[in-house]
Order: structure tokens, then sequence, then C-alpha cells
């Protein structure tokens, strides 16, 4: 691994890494059972170079913006280092959100050069919001088919400039290195603006439990643009000549073969795949012949009580051939994150001798805080922190749970453009998380619920209530206010979170069927994991700012003294 | 090559048996998500199915946001 305490930036420690493990496979693509490439660093090096003079020859210099609306696959990476390269800060953007959220990223975040895939593209360039992203110069469309109509974007693969060598751009730790927006889209966009510093000395702390080094190939399935894969499935295996393998497709039947095919170290998952592929393991073990079965259950007993202290890989594999033949036999453990992960489901893994990497984090503090480090592995804890973690527990009731902050070298700088909300978020350099935990005696965290009004599904996509408030704008009614269930009537627990609609009504308006079906019909405009489930009906006046703004602190509070199994109708 | 009315009711008869729900449980417009109470992985699995019915192939960028059977049998009748 490249000692990263001598770099600067993200830019340069790939730049090294290039010339370091030149002869390494970096990357394979596949498509379906069609591997479709497989290069080295010296070659990822010479795809992307081109393609960073060409960025450089359109006058984009350091600090500029650029976005990056992608699949996984091998262009999102070459297009990242080439933006690295010219120093400039990447704007990782999720390519699942609507066109609409798009232009409003890309207009919040000033992107002056945005990177697509063509039928993201085909969609983005036809909606309307085009207009107010005034920065925007320089598009790049990656697989257009040939003699369409780009809407004035360029082609990727031509835009290149191989004749000259592009200039290296030097970047310091504290430049900004991204903004990675962990919510807001919607409504007001929380864009994390994080500085190279931390990268680096996350991928540090975290490799040092987690290693990567040449030959071991990392299967990306979660986004890249999220933090987690971002350095788990590019920046932390290049650092260590590592090889990651993206798929073009997410089908379960192809992402299940691609483990055997390609004998994969480490995978990252969140919480609702995970539990999935639970799920069909225990069907499969189900169907054994009650003797098999048997001898199946003695020897995952063996590797139990064998693995209590440490996990022991070579042993659990020798153990559990099958199932670890069907993980490709090199599984050394599944990176989960996004979203809480159940304790059961844990331990359902590491009794199969399959260790699940499970912590806790936020996109704020560059990933992750803290991580199971397995020494003895803890199904009941999200782990301790990580080295140069500062974790403290503020107001502790007499149960022990306070709000977690913390402070390392790993938390952003403040939200783009956002200095009141930067300064209600980073207090005294401590980050205050929002969500409510404790220590234990061994100095494991455990997480018990939330403090702040927002969700984290089980698919990992963090949902802020006022971002989606503007699907119901101009409903008839006299006011209304989205919450997460659990912020109104504080629930001790990490899973199941809900958004409710509290609604009050104009004078002598009554709640009918079409008022109902209305809802329901906006309700099913947003992506399905945004979607409320509840209407409260509340008929007092919401109360109010000077500036008319709602006071959501103190509705919840008025809300939270109904009974919340009575007054919630389920929509 | 069948109509997109064909198209429409034969993904309707592949989701109703997949998931085991009684004939004519299921209408065009209803969204997968909310009707079947579905997350995206299990219509993932759908979408195998649908594939393999149909013999084509649907990039995951095609079936991006789709959320009715409707849209769904567009995209397929467009590449039959």
């Amino acid at each position: 691994m490249l000692d990263l305490a001598k770099y600067s930036s993200i830019g340069a420690a790939l730049k090294d890494a290039m010339e370091r493990f030149a002869d390494e496979t970096c990357l394979i693509e596949a498509d379906r059972e069609r591997e479709k490439e497989r290069i080295t660093y010296c070659e990822f090096n010479a795809r992307a170079l081109p393609l960073a003079k060409a960025m450089q020859d359109t006058g984009f210099a350091a600090a500029d913006r650029a976005s990056i609306i992608m699949t996984n696959q091998s262009k999102w990476l070459i297009s990242a280092f080439a933006i690295f390269y010219s120093g400039g800060v990447l704007v990782p953007l999720d390519y699942k959100l609507t066109p609409a959220e798009h232009w409003q990223l890309l207009q919040h975040s000033g992107t002056k050069l945005l990177i697509i895939e063509y039928p993201i593209w085909r969609q983005l360039s036809t909606a309307p919001g085009r207009a107010s992203a005034t920065s925007l110069q320089t598009v790049l469309v990656t697989e257009a088919p040939p003699n369409v109509d780009l809407a004035g974007a360029r082609r990727w693969e031509e835009f290149r400039n191989a004749t000259d060598a592009p200039q290296f751009v030097p970047r310091e730790r504290k430049d900004i290195a991204s903004i990675v927006y962990s919510s807001g889209t919607g409504g007001r966009p929380k864009g994390c603006t994080m500085r190279h510093e931390n990268y680096l000395e996350q991928c540090v702390a975290l490799t040092s439990l987690y290693p990567f080094w040449p030959g071991v190939r990392y299967l990306s399935i979660l986004p890249t643009n999220h933090a987690i894969d971002f350095m788990v499935g590019f920046f932390g295996p290049f650092t260590c000549g590592a090889c990651v393998v993206h798929l073009r497709t997410l089908r379960p039947e192809f992402v299940r073969e691609a483990f055997t095919r390609y004998k994969i170290t480490y995978v990252s998952l969140v919480p609702l795949v995970l539990k999935n592929l639970q799920k069909g393991l225990e069907a499969k073990f189900a169907e054994l012949p009650p003797a098999k079965r048997k001898l199946f259950n003695y020897l995952v007993a063996i590797n139990k009580a064998l693995t209590k202290s440490r996990p022991r890989p070579w042993l659990s594999r020798r153990l559990l051939k099958q199932v670890h033949g069907a993980f490709g036999g090199e599984l050394r453990a599944i990176i989960v994150g996004g979203a809480f992960t159940e304790p059961q489901t844990l331990q359902f893994f590491y009794d199969l001798g399959i260790p699940v990497a499970n912590g806790y984090g936020l996109t704020e503090a560059g990933t992750a805080i803290t991580v199971n480090n397995l020494k003895p592995f803890r199904a009941d804890t999200v782990g301790k922190p990580l080295p140069g973690m500062e974790v403290k527990i503020v107001d502790p009731g007499a149960d022990g749970v306070g709000e977690v902050y913390v402070r390392s070298k790993t938390v952003m700088s403040g939200y783009l453009n956002e200095p009141e909300l930067t300064a209600e978020t980073i207090v005294d350099g401590w980050l205050r998380t929002g969500d409510l935990g404790k220590f234990d005696v061994q100095g494991h965290l455990h997480l018990s619920g939330r403090k702040k009004n927002m969700i984290v599904t089980e698919e990992g996509k963090n949902i802020y209530p006022e971002d989606i408030e503007a699907t119901f704008e101009s409903l008839p009614v006299k006011e209304f206010c989205v919450f997460a269930a659990n912020y109104i009537w504080p629930k001790r627990s990490m899973v199941g979170e809900q958004l409710i609609i509290a609604i009050h009504l104009e004078s002598g308006q009554s709640f009918t069927n079409q008022l109902q079906q209305e809802i329901s019909q906006r309700n099913n405009r947003l992506l399905n994991y945004k979607r409320i489930h509840g209407i409260v009906l509340n008929d007092e006046d919401f109360p109010r700012t000077a500036s008319l703004k709602i006071k959501r602190n103190e509705l919840a509070d008025r809300l939270s003294k109904l009974d919340r199994d009575r007054v919630i109708l389920p929509l | 090559m069948p109509t997109l009315d064909q198209t429409t009711q034969e993904v309707l008869k592949l989701a109703t048996t997949h998931f085991k729900l009684p004939a004519g449980a299921l209408a065009p417009e209803d969204d997968f998500f909310k009707k079947l109470g579905i997350d995206s992985l299990q219509t993932l699995e759908l979408l195998s199915r649908i594939e393999n019915h149909f013999n084509i192939e649907l990039p995951d960028y095609e079936v991006q946001g789709v959320s009715d059977f409707k849209t769904l049998a567009e995209r397929i009748q467009s590449r039959l």
C-alpha cells in the first residue's frame, strides 16, 4: 500500500499508484456473463490522461467542479481520476435521482463539467431545468449510440487529447476534493464539502482493519457516488494495487455468478441485499435432506466454536466448503453499510465463517466512524471507533444513551453554501450526528435511535422530510408538514422507519376520500423509498416563526402528545 | 409480433404467477412497488423472469424509474 501520510491529495496518491502498480489489473468490467474488459493500472492511466488533457484544454482548472452521473463502471473511475489529476472538485451524483433533482444539484454545486451516461442524459437533456445550471459549460456523454442527437453534449470516447501530456495540478490536504450530497434533493440541498485530508485519513484507518493488496478483488455493487463505494471500491483498492470488478447489471443471478467467476475478496452491500442473501441461503439449507442438514448444522456449530475469538477464514472454508464455494471461495468479508443491520443477520453470516464488517458512519464524517474489528466479532454493536476518531456521548440519560458526537480529520468542512446549517452541525470541531447511542464497557458503540428528523431506509437511502414536501405543495389544505414518525414519537429502533404527513384542514373543511386520493396520487409520484406511510390530522394552527416558517420542533412536540397507534391514518 | 396490449397482459400474467396472486389481481396501471409491497431487489427477480419469457435483455438503465406494469410493457415491446 502507498504510504498515504506522504500525500497531500487524492490525485497525487492515485498518480503514484498508476506507476507503482502499473502491471497489476485494476479493473474488470462485465455485462451479465460477458466480460467487457480487463485493464491494468498502466492502461487505466493511458485512458485517463488524454481525457484530463482535453478537459484542461477547455479551461477546466483547479477547484473547478465536475459532476459524474453514471452507474458503476470503468469510465466512472477513469473520469474521476482525470478530474483529480486536473485539480478539480468531484461532485458524484446518484444516477437514480429524477431529472429535476439532477438539475437542482448541478446548479447548486456550480458544476462546470458534467460526465454522464447516454440513457441518463437522454432524459435529463429533455427535462426542464437546464437553464438553471448556469455554470455548466461542457457535457461529456458516454456510450451514446451513433447518429443520435446529443443535445449539445460531446462524446466521452472522442473527447481526448493524446498529443500532449496533461499538467498534474497539485492540491493541498485542506483543499476541497469533493461535494457529496447526503440529501437535499427536492428541498434544501446538503452538499458535504469533503477535503482531500478526509479521504486520505479515512483510507488509512479503514485499510488498517480491512487491508487491500495486489490480487484482492473487490466487487463494486453499491453505487460509486456513495461514500462507501468511493472509498472501498475506488480510492482504497487503488492505493493498494487491488482490482475492482464492475457489473453492468445488478440482477441477483449475475451478481451470484460474479462471486465464483472472479473469486471476490470483498464486497459492500446494503442491509436489504444482505438480508435477501440470508433468506436465499436459509431456503437452500432448509431444502437439504435431514441427514445432510444435521451434518451441516454440526459443522456450523464447530465453525462457530472455533471462530469465537477471531475469524479463521482458512478453517471456515474447509469446514463449510459448499457455502464458501458459492461465494467464490476467497471472500474475506462482506462490508455492510448505508443503514442499520440487524444483529441476527450479522450473526448468521459470521456463524458460516463469513465476517460482515458492519459499522456506523455518515457522509458528513467521511464514511465510517465505527467498525467492527472482529476481535472478537460482536453482532450486537456497531463496533469501536476507527483509529483517529474521537467519539463522545452528549447529554446521556439515566440509561447512558445520548447524542453521538464525532471529532476527526475525516469530518467534512461543512455544507456547501450553508454556513448556518454548518454551524448547527459542527460545534467546536465536533460533528453532531443526530443519532442516539451509548458505549458499553468494552468500548463498543450501541445505536438506539435518532434525534434528528430523518429516516434511513434498508437500501441505505437517507430521507429528509423537508425534501419531499415539494411534492405536496398547494395541496388543498390549510397547511401541512412531513415528519419522520420516530422523530415525533421517539422509538429505540434503527429499522422500519417511516414518514408521515401532518395536515391542518381549512376551517369547516372535512377530510374526504377525494383528499386522501390526492395525497395518495402525489405520494405515488415519489420514488418508492421516499413515500410517506400515513396521515396525521391536526386541528390547530401550526406554530410558525416571524418569517412564517413552520417551527418543526414545536409542532413535533405538540403531535407527540397524541397516541401514535391511533392517530396515524395509513395511506 | 404481439401488440402492446398483449405484451402488457403477458407481463401481468407473469407477475401474478411470480408472486402467487389470484388471476386478475393486477392491472396495467398498478404501481408494482406499492401493489405488491416489493423492494427493488424483488423487482429485479421479476425482471429476470420476464426476460427469460420474452427472450430479450432489458438493461438496468431501461427500467430505471419504471414502477408500473404498463410502462414496463412498453419498454419490453420496444425490444421485441
